[in-house]
């Protein structure tokens, strides 16, 4: 049996499995009787141990299979749950991601899991000393209690039954093939493979126990089972079989034994779930309709095959542009209504297409819960995390990014900004930390805050290590705002830790923070009060592919500037120019900012004679800097594009897009600018 | 297809009055001389980029690539796009005529001088009945390192 194909699908869905696992986990943790919690977990576990049993992970499967005995042991009130067990849990999930990762990068998934496998057993058993040891269920053919049907010891995940509905509804036949060998057999792989190759000639094996891979080591005693998909009889594919040497009984049997099949069951169990949501928190309910809905209603796309879509629209829309142009200049009413439909519905494309790239920003969110628990356990601190928003969605480009700051943000507020149990307590606040989580959209930005109720930013203490540090002056110092002064922790090499800890305070870090969020073109920003707690609030943009910018001209050249680090535009005359240190800086609102003439950067031809000077003011995290341009075209939305392998690191330009005329514009980097 | 190891397709264009030649494997596509968008702070023999076909295609000048004399564009001017690895540019020629089929004997290793170009561009020299085709290096005429000594002589 071929199972390549399957890898990837195996890998996304043991994912999925594996998150519902560690969701559900964090979950028990705060109500630990709950258990319709517990059958949500066993359900992922044991979807999870069907599929790496197929895929042949076997080490995968062996600890699957051991945790969902625990679960089973905690359903059957038999363990406890505690904080050790927990522990333990989580210590599991966190090695079957490992094996899962593995997999993905071409390895074999196997690990060495033997502690944790012993903790589960102890676990499982532990604490049913009272308890008959026969009542805790370890055959893996019957994970519920409730199965017990007698001709289905096949346990089949989702996928498989899928098949199996399919195939029944297309008018094949399913059989449950009970073969068994000449007890005296000595090649037994040999006969096994014989078999599958007559039962691959008649139709196809969806499953057999044991699995291929332990057929082919010999790793069964004298018989094995398969379910085959077939429009042969069930005294044909006998015969068949039996006419390979050595095979001493078949047993074909019908599989068509719904009432008592696990998806039945699962449906019992999930109607029973809802039950139990219903009396539950919202929250949970949610949750269940969500994966409802998302089962039937979504396909699995290759990210590439989006990529390609989208590297087709965006031509789409450069030729939408030139399309447009043209019938302007031409002047034709047919042509002119054509393209203005053209348009339409290539701008309704390029919405769905947005979407489309669109992920939860939860993908990003869903990995924090555990890290925290993890950093509070290791730093002694109690924290309740809450997340709010996390279904807002965001371009998986920008995704992709924001993990890294979020991790780093994250571990300094947990680390610097939550106290201790003891020191809250002393300072009049309830022992456990708050940390929130939220992010939301507003206009065509999104937005994702990290609160934490912890100590706060001691202003006096930045504001002297900034002084010592030399980034400013004593004079600066006196006017600087209090955003001002917060903002210098995300300067590089800044840390007010007195202690460096292994989670942070080297001074690393934030500043790489800022660099990534404005590098994708967001900012950052930091509101604290010392004592009450500090909010660090990301806005990030929406998409990366298209983006807005500003397009002005120098002489007869048209250059773009991303709107996002615009702050505004002013036209100033030439006598309002100052001279500071033999640089032209003009005052702009109360501030000092210096001017720098694109003309001069980009080396055009200067012959200005203008008694004005239209200027461009950017900003690069609390610096600005004034561009001076000859003249503003206008706002648009453009498709970013590289300057391709030639032309690596040009002075000043990120990029270039392609105008409505065909032309390209490059696109200016304006951090580059500012020193 | 012993044929193709043993021979294969160029295409000839002229710079002044010498043929080169490149391979026609390399090339992408031959355009006309169309809007280019200046790049600045770029060697001076990199004239910017185009828009082809919705990919910006960085393009250089081969008469300024070769230190030679330069001359304004014609109507005979072309933009040829070569390909090798990762790397796609466009050369400004002062014109693309056709293709011709070259026979391994035919090309010579490069004579110490051929022309106006250095000897490191050549990779041999074509000789066909009455015309004289200098075959070209692309890896060594698009090389990085030169880009980056020529910039810092540029800037």
């Amino acid at each position: 049996m071929e199972t390549n194909q399957y890898l990837e699908v195996f890998i996304d869905e043991s994912k999925e499995n594996l998150q519902i696992v560690n969701d559900q986990l964090l979950e028990l943790e705060k109500n630990p009787d709950e258990l319709s919690i517990v059958n949500e977990m066993f359900r992922a576990a044991h979807t999870l141990k069907g599929m790496s049993a197929t895929m042949g992970f076997d080490d995968l499967a062996d600890l699957t299979h051991k945790m969902e005995n625990v679960f089973d042991s905690i359903r059957n009130q038999i363990a406890k749950v505690d904080a050790n067990m927990m522990d333990v849990l989580f210590d599991s999930v966190q090695a079957l991601e490992e094996m899962i990762f593995d997999i993905e990068n071409g390895g074999d998934g196997k690990k060495d899991v033997q502690i944790i496998v012993e903790q589960l057993k102890r676990i499982e058993k532990g604490e049913s000393i009272d308890v008959e040891a026969s009542s805790v269920v370890t055959t893996e053919e019957n994970p519920t209690n409730t199965t017990q049907s007698s001709n289905t010891s096949i346990d089949l995940n989702e996928f498989e039954w899928t098949v199996i509905n399919q195939a029944q509804s297309d008018g094949y036949s399913v059989f449950h093939i009970d073969v068994s060998l000449a007890e005296d057999c000595l090649l037994k792989a040999a006969r096994v493979f014989m078999v599958f190759e007559v039962l691959e000639n008649s139709g196809d094996v969806i499953k057999s126990i044991p699995p291929v891979d332990d057929l082919e080591d010999e790793n069964f005693d004298h018989s094995f089972e398969v379910l085959l998909v077939t429009k042969e009889t069930d005294e044909d594919v006998k015969h068949k079989i039996l006419k390979v040497s050595e095979i001493v009984e078949v047993d074909v049997k019908l599989f068509d034994d719904k009432p008592m099949t696990e998806e039945e069951i699962e449906k019992i169990e999930l109607e029973k779930q809802e039950k139990d949501v219903d009396e539950a928190t919202e929250e949970g309910k949610k949750s269940v309709n969500n994966k409802a809905v998302n089962s039937n209603k979504t396909i699995r796309v290759n990210i590439d095959r989006l990529d390609v879509l989208m590297n087709l629209f965006e031509e789409l829309v450069i030729d939408r542009g030139r399309l447009e142009q043209l019938s302007q200049e031409l002047n034709h009413n047919e042509l002119k209504s054509t393209v203005e439909r053209i348009s339409r519905v290539s701008s309704n494309l390029q919405n769905i297409l947005l979407t489309m790239r669109m992920v939860p920003i939860d993908q990003v969110f869903n990995r924090f819960p555990r890290m925290i628990r993890q950093l509070a356990r290791e730093l002694n601190k109690e924290i309740n995390l809450k997340i709010e928003g996390a279904d807002t969605e965001l371009d998986r480009t920008v995704i992709d990014e924001i993990g890294d700051p979020l991790v780093h943000l994250i571990r300094n507020a947990i680390d610097h900004g939550i106290e201790t149990p003891e020191i809250r307590k002393k300072n009049q606040k309830s022992e456990q930390g708050h940390l929130l989580l939220k992010a939301y959209h507003s206009g065509n930005h999104v937005f994702v805050e990290i609160k934490d109720d912890g100590a706060g930013i001691n202003k006096d203490k930045v504001l002297k290590k900034a002084l010592a540090n030399g980034l400013v002056t004593q004079e600066e110092a006196k006017t600087l705002t209090d955003q001002q002064i917060n903002e210098f922790i995300l300067a590089s090499g800044f840390s007010t830790a007195d202690k460096v800890s292994d989670v942070s305070g080297r001074g690393v870090g934030l500043d790489v923070v800022r660099n990534t969020i404005e590098s994708i073109g967001g900012t950052v920003e930091i509101f604290s009060e010392e004592g009450k707690g500090t909010t660090f609030s990301i806005q990030l943009p929406l998409t990366l592919s298209i983006i807005a910018v500003m397009l002005v001209n120098l002489k007869d050249e048209t250059y773009a500037i991303p709107l996002s680090t615009i702050i505004e535009t002013a036209v100033i005359k030439k006598d309002e120019i100052m001279k500071v240190h033999n640089k032209e800086v003009i005052d702009f609102r109360g501030q000092i900012v210096p001017l720098v003439d694109l003309r001069e950067v980009f080396t055009v031809e200067s012959d200005r004679e203008d008694d004005y000077y239209s200027i461009v003011i950017v900003r690069k995290g609390d610096k600005l800097a004034g561009l001076v341009v000859d003249s503003f075209i206008g706002q648009q939305e453009i498709v970013l594009k590289g300057l391709g392998n030639y032309l690596t690191q040009v002075f000043a330009i990120s990029g270039a897009t392609i105008l409505g005329n065909g032309q390209v514009a490059l696109i200016i980097d304006t951090n580059a600018l500012i020193k | 297809m012993e044929e193709s190891v043993n021979q294969f397709k160029v295409i000839a264009f002229h710079l002044g009055d010498e043929e080169y030649a490149i391979p026609v494997t390399n090339v992408g596509s031959i355009e006309r001389i169309q809007h280019i968008t200046r790049v600045p702070n770029t060697p001076p023999f990199v004239k910017g980029v185009i828009n082809l076909r919705g990919v910006v295609t960085p393009v250089i000048d081969l008469r300024e690539r070769f230190n030679m004399e330069k001359t304004p564009y014609t109507e005979s001017s072309r933009i040829i796009i070569v390909r090798i690895d990762e790397l796609e540019v466009g050369m400004i020629v002062d014109g693309a005529h056709d293709v011709v089929d070259v026979m391994n004997e035919d090309i010579e290793p490069p004579p110490e001088v051929v022309g106006s170009i250095e000897v490191n561009y050549i990779k041999g020299v074509i000789k066909l009945q009455k015309r004289l085709l200098v075959l070209l290096d692309l890896n060594q005429v698009l090389l990085q390192e030169e880009f980056n000594r020529m910039k810092e002589i540029g800037s």
